[in-house]
């Protein structure tokens, strides 16, 4: 363990490098669009008083810069083509400069493909002075299985979810009290490694530094759920443009990630391929005249799409709402059939709490909150990310979700397996660590 | 005649692009009249800056270059440019003289320019010699006056005490002067000279009767101590007329020397009680008209009287009368 996980040690350390620098960028790489905001942290901010909460964490850091492009060179949420990718990344980044009139360095990015897969860890160890200290913590960190998760993947997060203590279980933070056995629960999700290496690599072509990786559906749930939701259990499906990312949420951890690889692009790509007109035309009739409950009203509205044929006396081709709807409606069926069996996977049924939320932009499609209910269960609703201190009107839509749920993640991320001490007998030979474990066993 | 060009009758773009289609009859035609200047499509815009353009903005977004660049940078270049025109010497000259002119202009202007001097509170003798002193030949800069050095050099001369310089509106150069007054002649190594009640020489003197109101004094040391001779002088003011002068006596003492030779020896310590004394015994006795030589003060409780020769005879012969001898 010493030298695995040393990239994520060197993200946390360049974030906090970052964080005292006091400017950092976050880049939402997605299918459809680049998402950057610059965030300012200036101390503390406003801390909450009476009654008063600290607003999630979100009160010590302002969005100073935002910039969105439409993004090139990428495809269900991976990279394609490396260089477009990264000219739409520095095209993002040096608007969202422009606005904070700031020059960043550092960035921490989320991405929503390369197949994350969810694996639950479980690990047990004797607490050896009765009362649980952080060696403790890191011996059973340590202690729990990893599975094979296969050669070529990298591990994403690695969050402690839940300790037990003998027969005590749900503790957040088990260190300083009295047990005798110690148990712990991960959840860890795995990516696919060329997809990080070259998001990573596109990234630092762009001159900035990393100082943090996060998974989108992660990301979009931090930010789309409310504290309530994360609490008692809830799912939080993130409708992309070429993934649908899913990822349930318990006892404000996450504990299953998933995605579909289906999103409003394929939406688009069916209208363009059913009407025979132009993606362009295809997103712009999505945009406008989208839907996936056809109304009588629908039967009579007549929407022109000129096909680029050339033959402009001919081609004066028109198409009803309700035609395009038929044509909308069993692709987002297919998605959400989709989501349907993740969560089945995930043995969501059999969580207290049914809630699902839907956000992201694929999620703005009228009727979605009428069609979803039927597919996924009763307790849907739609989703819109939460409200950060500066963040422009424009980026506050649903499309934003994993964007504003990475400045969340900035703002207070949450401990992952590498962030706790290293167990002593994992240190080399050596160490002055191991030295003093020596003396303290002999003593 | 101009030929026609389509696109000026194409519809306005509406939903369906049917704009597009126009155009590209346009485009057709152009082509096909030989028209060269806008046949290919443009490709779209690519919003994307370049790999230079990025990392330009970027470094422009720097604080530390941002302020190099607009506030030293600047600064740096004015600097360098008059530096390079600096280094050739025909330019340095030209700068120079130039510099040289404007000031010489600058300074002889007529609000500048002093035209006579005025002298207030020294005599007509005192006021030449300043005059030959300070040799100004008016008009003059006010810039090319040397105040703090005409100063010295007026306050160098024995007679004045105080001096001060100024330039007075409408270009007069006021001295105004506090002169010395003499108080006493000394009879010194170089000759008559008049001194003040400092001891400061004033001026030097041709006879002692062009100031037969000073009193004398001589002796070396004498003009140490002119301040104690005044104060003898004037406890002897009873016998003034009869007074010669005071001479100092191994630069301790005074001796007051009077007509007919008499000689009144005064202590080290303590003079004018015992020139008080002195004049008590002359009122009382009237010692000073007798026939004697000299009054010995030196040692205050003992006067001591010296006597002329004759007097002497004269006193030892009463004495042998009184004794009924005679010496003869």
């Amino acid at each position: 363990m010493t030298d695995l996980y040393a990239a994520q040690r060197a993200m946390r350390n360049m974030r906090k490098a970052a964080l005292q620098r006091g400017v950092v960028a976050i880049l939402d790489v997605g299918t459809s669009k680049i998402a950057c905001l610059v965030l300012r942290f200036d101390g503390d901010g406003f801390v909450g008083g009476e009654g008063v909460g600290a607003l999630a964490g979100q009160s010590s850091f302002r969005v100073i810069g935002a910039a969105t492009t439409r993004s090139r060179g990428v495809r269900f949420g991976e990279i394609d083509a490396m260089a477009e990718t990264e000219r739409a990344i520095r095209t993002a980044v040096q608007a969202a400069q422009k606005m904070a009139q700031t020059r960043v360095d550092h960035v921490i990015a989320c991405f929503s493909g390369g197949h994350p897969r969810s694996y639950g860890l479980d690990g047990q160890v004797e607490v050896e002075q009765n009362i649980v200290s952080e060696q403790d913590v890191a011996r059973v960190l340590a202690a729990s299985e990893v599975p094979d998760y296969g050669p070529h993947r990298e591990v994403l997060h690695a969050q402690p979810v839940n300790f037990a203590l003998d027969h005590r279980s749900g503790l957040s933070d088990p260190r300083g009290q009295a047990g005798q056995n110690l148990a712990v629960d991960m959840h860890m999700l795995t990516v696919d490694g060329a997809v990080i290496q070259n998001l990573l690599y596109c990234i630092k072509r762009c001159d900035l530094e990393v100082a943090g990786v996060a998974s989108g559906a992660y990301v979009s749930g931090i930010s789309a759920l409310v504290e309530d939701e994360q609490e008692l259990g809830a799912a939080c499906v993130d409708m992309g443009g070429g993934s649908t990312d899913v990822s349930i949420f318990m006892k404000k951890h996450m504990i299953y990630a998933d995605s579909v690889r289906m999103g409003g692009d394929h939406v688009t790509s069916d209208i363009a391929m059913g009407l025979q007109i132009p993606a362009a035309t295809a997103e712009r009739i999505k945009t406008f005249y989208g839907g996936v409950v056809a109304t009588g009203m629908d039967d009579r509205e007549m929407i022109e799409v000129g096909g680029d044929s050339g033959d402009w006396e001919r081609d004066r081709r028109t198409v009803s709402r309700s035609e395009v709807i038929g044509i909308i409606r069993p692709r987002v069926e297919e998605i959400l059939e989709g989501v349907r069996d993740c969560l089945d996977a995930a043995g969501f049924e059999h969580l207290p709490s049914q809630q699902i939320v839907l956000t992201g932009g694929a999620s703005q499609i009228p009727g979605l909150d009428t069609l979803a209910p039927k597919i996924l269960g009763q307790q849907v609703r739609i989703g819109r990310p939460l409200r950060v201190q500066g963040l422009p009107q424009a980026a506050t839509g649903a499309a934003f979700a994993s964007a504003v749920g990475l400045c969340l993640f900035a703002a207070n991320p949450q401990d992952e397996w590498w962030d706790f001490e290293i167990p002593t007998e994992r240190y080399p030979a050596r160490s002055l660590k191991r030295a003093m474990r020596w003396f303290k066993d002999n003593w | 005649m101009r030929p026609i060009d389509p696109v000026e009758f194409a519809k306005a773009p509406t939903t369906g692009g049917s704009a597009r289609v126009s155009e590209a009859v346009a485009r057709a035609l152009r082509a096909r009249l030989g028209d060269t200047s806008a046949h290919a499509p443009a490709r779209p815009r690519d919003p994307a800056p370049s790999r230079a353009a990025y990392r330009f903005n970027r470094l422009w977004l720097t604080p530390s270059f941002r302020f190099f660049m607009r506030r030293m940078a600047p600064v740096l270049a004015i600097a360098g440019c008059v530096g390079l025109w600096f280094v050739d010497t025909d330019n340095r000259m030209a700068f120079h003289d130039t510099v040289a002119e404007v000031k010489r202009d600058i300074q002889n202007r007529p609000e500048f320019m002093v035209k006579l001097m005025a002298i207030d509170g020294a005599s007509g003798e005192l006021s030449e010699d300043i005059r030959e002193i300070t040799s100004l030949d008016f008009p003059l800069s006010s810039f090319d006056l040397d105040l703090p050095g005409m100063l010295e050099q007026i306050e160098g001369l024995d007679a004045v005490a105080e001096a001060g310089l100024r330039v007075r509106a409408g270009g007069i150069l006021q001295i105004d002067i506090t002169e010395r007054t003499p108080a006493v002649v000394w009879r010194g190594p170089h000759g008559l000279e008049m001194l003040d009640v400092d001891g400061h020489r004033v001026a030097a003197l041709e006879h002692r009767v062009d100031r037969p109101d000073l009193p004398l004094i001589a002796g070396v040391g004498a003009e140490r101590d002119v301040a104690e001779a005044l104060a003898i002088l004037k406890a002897a003011a009873p016998i003034m007329p009869r007074l010669r002068g005071l001479v100092r006596v191994g630069e301790r003492r005074w001796n007051v020397v009077l007509d007919r030779d008499q000689v009144i020896l005064l202590p080290e310590e303590k003079p004018l009680g015992a020139m008080a004394q002195v004049m008590a015994l002359d009122q009382a006795k009237d010692i000073l008209s007798r026939d004697v030589k000299a009054v010995d003060m030196r040692r205050p409780d003992r006067p001591t009287l010296q006597l002329t020769e004759a007097a002497q005879d004269e006193m030892r012969r009463l004495q042998g009368v009184e004794l009924g001898v005679s010496f003869r």
